[in-house]
């Protein structure tokens, strides 16, 4: 009953999005507010219809009624209750479900909180949302309805891929989502722009809080992401280049480009196109990332079932929605009105050459993931490039970039001088030279790269402090009353710039300076790695709810810290899989990381394969990306996105001593 | 001339578009049969220390590995204890060191220790294109006459080795 209450809903919400796809766009361009406003009702109907659909289906996982097929397939009755319910997005059809259910929710937020948007822009941005929406529907009820039932009903289910049951996956789709789905209210703001003809400074400033509002959930999503991979998959790498954590990189990168070059337009009305541009590429690579995670186009260890008639699906859409958009791009942007002129040394120009960059990395990744299908179209090979592409072409790429980040805060808008801007980094510049001079000879000669890679970190963390000193600096000292007036936006470029720092410094770190070791250990056996000495205290069986392990604890004293680490091989008898849990001992100089392996024969008779790690400021990788999420989402508090009103002209508060603008 | 400029996405996009169409009539399952029951292409390849490399010609005799490996490779340090035990169990195993600098590869050697009777360095990858690699690690089981019998791609685990190649092996062994 409850799964055709859900298929319900879900019908309903696709004919409530047809409604909502067609009413506004023609109301916006009769200039009918009725059916404008038709969009807004529409947007939050169809949000409560696919939220009933989605708890439904929750529901189902959580009662685990196999007769339901879905739940048959990937819940099973010994899987604990919140992995049971995870499970309701860690498969396909669900996943879908969750697209389909942040999407609508996105909708319902425009409707909700765009009160202060023109009304035909937001009926024709509320039009396009319900578009993608009857797609997604569509592909959800057609291809991967994730209500059928299944008769006869078995007794037990089998169960979610085992390396999917952990916390930090339980979190990690949806916050994905959050960001891929987030880019579709940027998108269908592009394409409402296109349609209208105008993309001017209240176009950009509405549509900035929904870029940030996708930004930061994705960061954090693909930081969990690299997370899990890091104590789960037992490798001890935060990276690997994979396709699907490429997938989800490019529209990072190209959502960080947009979250730029919207302030350009917003502030100073130019790159109005081009951030037209980013917006459509943002949701397109959204988009291209689902497709490449369905359609088996790339083998990847994160792959859902593959299914090439899925992928057919996707593709279609994607040239439903990216090739129209372009097409629109292509027809009406060379209309708009270009905005302001700009100097070589100004705000803006720095803005356009991170933009630049960024756009030059997300190809060169776009590149590398899709090399092995376009070298299959054009000769017959099947190859991958792996991580030493990477190296080379992203390395060189991001360090101008990071360079940039920490001169872009103190550009003035218009116009700036070459002396002035260095008078400003006069500082910073110093202290991350001798921070390079220092480390370098600390290090030795052949460690240049890495003390050019902390240095750089310095220049970002410093640079980020600078932003906020210099704001606080008033003509009489530090003044208390600048402090507290400080936009939020400002304290989150400071965070997210001075993040970026924080996890550039565990980068280098991670690639100069982790070391390992393999080794067949026995019982009561002690090895050292560096300064940190492990011992083998015992191996034994344990039994979890769903699974059989082999557990091994160890004692990892480094320093004067003592800790007991312990170690699992755990065998999922009904998936028949297994999976590896690492034991970590963090800090924030790094972390011990102990891996075991099966049981083999080593120099003193039967022992266990143990993989011995140090990993020197890893967590700090991710620390840096929450600051940066951190950062964004101070920015989305800030009141000006928040009060539609325009805003005053800034008054000069000493006449030829200007504030720095932000 | 601007105009182009807006229309190059366009262009680029179709483009695009027309390679994932193709790649989805391609059965992604097909990858490792391409050289299934042929012989290895050929190559002779450097070592990573001198006169340690080896020829194609020269892998066969009896059924052996041919393990595709890299230092900067994540999961080879994974698959590497099964090598080690592989290689104790008497059966031959040659790597391949991918797109990796003999140092690089000397360096990971020491450090883990050597279950490869040869190594030879495919430093360009050239050779690894021939051979079809997707990713490291990979695998290749070779029958006596140095034909590709079976690909494994991704580390071998312990089941994979007791379920799939022991047996396989020992099954090319009675081949005459």
């Amino acid at each position: 009953m409850l799964a055709e209450i859900g298929l319900f809903a879900l019908i309903l919400a696709l004919l409530t999005a047809v409604a909502q796809a067609v009413l506004p766009m023609v109301g916006a361009v009769r200039g009918n507010v009725a059916m404008m406003m038709f969009g807004r009702t529409a947007a939050q109907l169809q949000a409560v219809l696919i939220v009933t659909a989605f708890a439904m289906l929750m529901i189902c996982f959580g009662r685990a009624d196999f007769s339901v097929q879905l739940v048959a397939e990937h819940a099973a009755l010994s899987q604990p209750l919140p992995y049971r319910l995870a499970a309701t997005w860690g498969n396909h059809e669900g996943s879908m479900l969750l697209w389909v259910l942040i999407l609508a929710i996105f909708g319902a937020g425009i409707a909700r909180f765009g009160d202060n948007l023109r009304p035909s822009l937001q009926a024709r941005v509320l039009s396009v949302q319900a578009m993608i929406s009857v797609a997604f529907l569509a592909f959800s009820l057609f291809t991967s309805n994730p209500f059928l039932r299944l008769f006869p009903v078995p007794a037990d289910g089998a169960e979610l891929n085992p390396l999917l049951q952990d916390p930090g996956l339980v979190f990690h789709p949806p916050l994905l989502y959050l960001g891929y789905v987030g880019f579709s209210v940027t998108f269908s703001f592009a394409v409402a722009a296109l349609l209208e003809g105008r993309a001017d400074a209240a176009w950009a400033r509405w549509m900035r809080p929904w870029v940030l509002a996708a930004w930061v959930p994705l960061t954090c999503g693909i930081a969990l992401g690299s997370f899990w991979a890091y104590y789960e998959l037992g490798w001890g790498g935060w990276w690997f280049w994979d396709p699907v954590e490429n997938a989800s990189l490019m529209p990072w990168l190209i959502g960080t480009a947009l979250l730029h070059s919207a302030i350009v337009t917003e502030k100073r009305q130019a790159l109005a196109g081009w951030t037209i541009l980013l917006a459509i590429l943002a949701f397109s690579l959204s988009l291209i990332g689902t497709f490449l995670v369905r359609s088996g186009i790339l083998t990847s260890v994160h792959a859902f079932a593959v299914d090439p008639q899925r992928g057919v699906f996707i593709l279609a859409m994607i040239v439903g929605s990216t090739g129209t958009a372009l097409a629109l791009f292509a027809w009406r942007a060379p209309q708009l009105k270009s905005g302001a002129l700009f100097a070589g040394i100004s705000r803006e120009a720095g803005l356009t050459l991170n933009n630049l960059f960024l756009m030059a990395v997300t190809a060169v990744v776009f590149l590398g993931t899709f090399y092995p299908v376009i070298m299959e179209a054009v000769s017959t090979d099947k190859i991958s490039v792996g991580p030493p592409y990477y190296n080379l072409v992203f390395v060189p790429l991001m360090i101008p970039l990071l360079l940039l980040v920490t001169v872009g805060p103190v550009l003035q808008w218009k116009r700036d001088g070459a002396a002035r801007v260095g008078d400003k980094l006069r500082w910073t510049a110093i202290v991350a030279l001798s921070a390079f001079a220092g480390l370098w000879i600390a290090l030795g000669i052949r460690n240049a790269a890495s003390a050019f890679g902390f240095a750089l970190a310095v220049w970002l963390v410093l640079g980020g402090v600078m932003v906020l000193v210099r704001r606080w600096r008033g003509p009489d000292g530090f003044s208390g009353r600048l402090v507290r007036n400080t936009p939020p936006a400002v304290i989150g470029m400071a965070l997210a710039h001075a993040g970026l720092g924080v996890m550039t410094a565990g980068v280098v770190m991670m690639s100069g300076y982790a070391t390992s070791k393999i080794l067949v250990m026995t019982p009561g056996e002690t090895t050292m790695l560096g300064a940190m000495q492990v011992t083998l205290n015992s191996v034994g069986e344990v039994r979890g709810a769903n699974y059989t392990a082999t557990q091994a604890r160890f004692a990892v004293r480094e320093g004067d810290r003592l800790r007991d680490l312990k170690s699992e091989r755990r065998f999922y008898p009904i998936s028949r899989s297994q999976t590896t849990e690492a034991g970590i001992g963090t800090s924030i100089l790094g972390n011990s990381y102990v891996a075991i392996g099966d049981v083999q024969a080593g120099p003193r008779g039967q022992g266990i394969v143990v993989r011995i790690y140090h990993h020197p400021l890893v967590g700090w990788i991710w620390f840096g990306a929450l600051m940066m999420a951190m950062g964004g989402a101070s920015s989305l508090a800030d009141r000006r996105f928040r009060i539609g009103a325009p805003v005053r002209a800034p008054r000069p508060l000493f006449s030829g001593n200007l504030v720095p603008a932000e | 001339m601007k105009r182009l400029l807006f229309i190059a996405p366009v262009i680029a996009f179709v483009a695009l578009v027309g390679v994932f169409g193709y790649g989805l009539t391609q059965d992604p399952k097909k990858l490792p049969s391409a050289l299934i029951d042929r012989p290895l292409p050929a190559f002779d390849l450097p070592g990573i220390t001198p006169g340690g490399g080896f020829a194609s010609a020269s892998l066969k005799g009896e059924p052996m590995l041919l393990n595709v490996f890299a230092s900067w490779c994540a999961a080879c340090p994974q698959e590497h204890p099964m090598l080690t035990r592989i290689s104790g169990e008497g059966v031959p195993v040659y790597g391949l060191a991918w797109k990796d600098k003999p140092q690089d590869t000397r360096d990971w050697i020491e450090r883990f220790g050597n279950p490869y009777r040869r190594i030879a360095a495919d430093e360009a990858g050239r050779t690894a294109i021939d051979l079809g690699v997707t990713g490291v690690p990979e695998t290749f089981i070779l029958d006596k006459k140095g034909r590709v019998r079976f690909k494994q791609i991704g580390p071998i685990s312990p089941e994979d080795w007791d379920g799939t190649l022991k047996p396989l092996i020992a099954r090319l062994r009675a081949e005459a």
